[in-house]
C-alpha cells in the first residue's frame, strides 16, 4: 500500500479512471468542477480510452450517460446542488429503466439562498429517486467507494444506479493520505459491464416505454425489491473489497465506540470525522457515548441500524439536511425519520439536530453540546441558529 | 443623476477580477438607464448564475438573482406580471447559450419586450474556466486541455434567427457604443439582445496567452471590424480576417411583440 497525499477530487478522479468508464458526460458545478477538470485532461491525455462530452447543462450530462448505459457501456458524471435538481428528471427515468451509473455528488447546499457550501439536502431530496445513495466520511472511503458501486450497480440482482456522496469543500478540495489502487488491482475487483439488456439492432428492445395503470405498480415493486436485495450486494462487495485490498466495507453502519454507550450519536459523511473526536473527549470525560455512521442512505439499512442501537438509552441525530414541515410543530431532518421507523416500538428517545447547514461549521464543541441537550431531552430543532438575524 | 447613483455602494467592492469587464459594462448599461431616464422603481434586473450574473446584486433597483440558465424565464414572468416595467437581464454565455440555451431562442422567437445584456467571456469563468458553447475552436480550458474541438455559437446571428427585434455586438472596449446599443435595445418594442465581448484574464486569457489585463481589450481594440465593413468585404468576396470580431448593430426591426402594455 502506498500512501499518496492528494487533493480528494483528484484522487476520485484518479479512482474513476481506473473504473474505465468508456463515456463521462459532466457540467461544471462548484464544487464539483476539480473532478471532471481531472478527468477530461485524463481522457484528453489519452490515459483513459473514454469520450469526454463538454455537454451544455446536467440535464444532457445524465441523458447521456443514460443513452451510454442503455447502449452498453459504462458511464460516469458527477455534480451537485442545483445541478442534481437539474437531473431530477433523469435521475428517476434512469433508475426505472434499471440502468446501472456511478455518479459522485459533492454535496452541497440547495438555493435559495445561494449557497456553494456544504450540507446533504441535495442527495437527501433524491431520495426516493431509487439511486443506492452511500456516504463518505473520508477521501480514502470516497475513492473506494466508486469501485465498490460499480460493483454493486451493475450486478444483476440490482441494476440501479448509485451516488457515492461525499461533502462539498470538506472533502473535495482536501488534501488527504489516499491509497490508490492499481489498474490491475482495479481490474481484478470490477469485471468490465456486463448489460443485462442493452440497445441491440439485432435483439431490438425498447425501454422507458409506456406502463399502463395494469403493469406500473410492479415496475415500482421491483425497484424497490432491487433496492432491498442492494443491501446483501453492498456487504457482499465490501467484504470482498476488504480482501483484496485490506479496508472492509461489509458493514453498512460503522459504530464506533459503542460498548456500553448511553448515548448514540448516528450521522453521516465528514462530520463523522468531527464527531469521533468528540466521542473520544467524552469517553475520557468518563461519558458513555458513541457514534453509529450511517455509509448507506438508500437502501436504508433498517435492521442493521436496529442491531448497532441496542442497549442504547437514548440517540441523537445529526441531520444536515431539513425535511421542510416535517415532525409538526418541531423541526426534523430527513435522516431522523428513517431512525426512528427503524427504532418503531422501542422505548429510546430520538431526539434529532438539525445541524450545519449551508456548509455551517460544525465544531467538536458543537457536538458536545447536541449530547448534552439529548440527555436533557432537548431535540428535534435547528441546532447553532444565530437568533440575532432572525 | 449618473450610473452611480443606480449602484448599491452598500454591496461594494463587488466579487469580480482585476482587470474583468463585467464592471464596464454594468457601467455602460446603468449610463443608458439613466441617459433614458427610467424610473428605478419601475426598472427590474434579472440574472441566472455566474460572473455576468451577479451584476444584478450591485444595482439599487429590485433584481431577481435566478437560477443557473433560466434567468429569461423567470423575466418572462415579470414582463407578463406587469408589462409596464422596464426588465433588464444580465446574463453570460455559459448561462445563455449552454443550460439556458433553450429559454434565449424561445424568448427571442416570442419577441418578449426584455433587454439582455450577455457578458461573452468565452469561458465559464465563475467555476474556474471549463469550456464553454462560445470557446473559440482551438482555445485552452480546463476541459478543453488541447484546445476546443467543437464549433462555437455566433449569439448576435443566434438572436437574429431565432426572432428577435434589436441585436447589436459590441466589446467592453467599446463603451460609448455599447451605451448607445443597450439605449437603442431599451427603445425597441421586443427582444433586445446585446452581446458584449468581455474579457477573462483570470480564466480565459491566463490559459491563452493573453495573461494581461490590456491584452484582451488590446483585441477587441484591433480586431474589431463594423457590420458595415464585414458586409461590404463578404458581398466583394473579399477576404475577412478569421479572427475578426464583427461588431455593429445586426437588426432593428419592428416586428410582432410580446409583453408590453396594452
Amino acid at each position: 500500500m502506498a500512501l499518496e497525499i492528494m487533493e480528494g477530487s483528484i484522487a476520485i478522479a484518479q479512482a474513476v479512471r481506473r473504473c474505465r468508464p468508456q463515456v463521462v458526460a459532466a457540467y461544471p458545478i462548484t464544487p464539483q468542477t476539480h473532478i471532471v477538470e481531472a478527468l477530461a485532461e485524463i481522457v484528453a491525455n489519452g490515459e483513459l480510452s473514454a469520450d469526454y462530452i463538454t455537454v451544455e447543462s446536467e440535464f444532457s450530462a445524465l441523458s447521456a450517460c443514460e443513452g451510454a448505459v442503455a447502449a452498453g457501456s459504462r458511464a460516469y458524471s458527477a455534480t451537485t446542488s442545483q445541478g442534481l435538481a437539474l437531473m431530477f428528471e433523469v435521475c428517476f427515468n434512469m433508475a426505472g429503466m434499471r440502468l446501472p451509473l456511478v455518479m459522485t455528488i459533492a454535496n452541497r447546499a440547495m438555493g435559495a439562498p445561494l449557497s456553494i457550501w456544504n450540507d446533504q439536502q441535495d442527495s437527501i431530496a433524491l431520495r426516493d429517486a431509487g439511486w443506492l445513495q452511500l456516504y463518505a466520511e473520508d477521501n480514502q472511503e470516497a475513492v473506494d467507494l466508486h469501485y465498490i458501486g460499480y460493483r454493486v450497480a451493475e450486478d444483476h440482482r440490482v441494476l440501479l444506479p448509485v451516488m457515492v456522496c461525499f461533502d462539498g469543500f470538506v472533502l473535495s478540495h482536501t488534501y488527504e493520505p489516499v491509497d490508490m489502487l492499481t489498474q490491475e488491482e482495479v481490474d481484478a475487483y470490477l469485471p468490465p459491464f456486463v448489460p443485462k439488456f442493452m440497445l441491440d439492432a439485432k435483439n431490438p428492445v425498447s425501454m422507458g416505454m409506456y406502463a399502463t395503470p395494469d403493469y406500473y405498480p410492479e415496475f415500482r415493486y421491483e425497484t424497490d425489491l432491487a433496492q432491498k436485495r442492494a443491501l446483501e450486494v453492498i456487504r457482499e462487495a465490501g467484504r470482498e473489497f476488504g480482501e483484496q485490498f485490506g479496508r472492509d466495507y461489509s458493514a453498512l453502519v460503522e459504530s464506533y465506540r459503542m460498548d456500553d454507550a448511553e448515548t448514540a450519536i448516528i450521522a453521516m459523511g465528514s462530520i463523522c470525522g468531527t464527531t469521533k473526536e468528540a466521542v473520544d473527549e467524552m469517553r475520557d470525560a468518563g461519558k458513555r457515548v458513541g457514534l453509529v455512521r450511517l455509509r448507506t442512505f438508500r437502501p436504508f439499512p433498517t435492521e442493521d441500524l436496529r442491531e448497532a442501537l441496542s442497549g442504547v438509552s437514548r440517540v441523537a441525530v445529526l441531520d444536515r439536511n431539513v425535511s421542510l414541515g416535517a415532525g409538526g410543530t418541531v423541526h426534523r431532518g430527513a435522516v431522523v425519520l428513517e431512525v426512528k421507523d427503524a427504532l418503531y416500538g422501542e422505548p429510546i428517545p430520538v431526539l434529532d439536530y438539525v445541524i450545519g447547514l449551508g456548509g455551517r461549521d460544525v465544531r467538536i464543541e458543537d457536538i458536545k453540546r447536541v449530547v448534552e441537550l439529548c440527555e436533557a431531552g432537548d431535540g428535534d430543532r435547528f441546532y447553532g441558529l444565530r437568533t440575532e438575524v432572525l | 443623476m449618473t450610473f452611480e447613483t443606480w449602484l448599491r455602494a452598500d454591496r461594494l467592492p463587488h466579487i469580480w477580477c482585476s482587470g474583468c469587464s463585467n464592471g464596464t459594462i454594468l457601467n455602460c448599461t446603468l449610463t443608458a438607464v439613466d441617459d433614458l431616464g427610467l424610473d428605478p422603481d419601475r426598472t427590474v434586473f434579472v440574472g441566472g448564475i455566474g460572473c455576468s450574473s451577479r451584476s444584478v446584486g450591485y444595482v439599487a433597483t429590485d433584481s431577481l438573482h435566478t437560477t443557473h440558465g433560466r434567468a429569461l424565464a423567470f423575466a418572462t414572468g415579470v414582463k407578463l406580471a406587469d408589462p409596464t416595467l422596464n426588465v433588464l437581464v444580465f446574463t453570460g454565455d455559459g448561462d445563455l447559450a449552454a443550460i439556458g440555451g433553450n429559454h434565449f431562442i424561445h424568448s427571442c422567437r416570442r419577441n418578449i419586450d426584455l433587454t439582455v445584456v450577455c457578458m461573452n467571456n468565452l469561458i465559464y469563468g465563475m467555476t474556474g474556466g471549463q469550456g464553454s458553447p462560445t470557446t473559440p475552436p482551438g482555445a485552452l480550458s480546463t476541459t478543453t486541455p488541447y484546445g476546443a474541438s467543437e464549433p462555437a455559437f455566433d449569439l448576435a446571428q443566434l438572436a437574429v434567427a431565432a426572432g428577435a427585434n434589436y441585436v447589436a455586438r459590441w466589446t467592453s472596449y467599446h463603451v460609448r457604443e455599447l451605451e448607445r446599443a443597450i439605449r437603442a435595445g431599451i427603445e425597441t418594442p421586443g427582444l433586445s439582445f446585446i452581446e458584449v465581448r468581455a474579457s477573462c484574464p483570470t480564466n480565459y486569457g491566463r490559459r491563452n496567452r493573453l495573461r494581461d489585463v490590456t491584452d484582451q481589450i488590446e483585441i477587441f481594440r484591433t480586431r474589431s471590424m463594423l457590420k458595415a465593413k464585414y458586409d461590404r468585404l463578404v458581398a466583394a468576396g473579399s477576404p475577412v480576417p478569421p479572427d475578426a470580431i464583427v461588431v455593429g448593430e445586426f437588426v432593428r426591426r419592428a416586428n410582432p411583440v410580446m409583453g408590453v402594455p396594452p
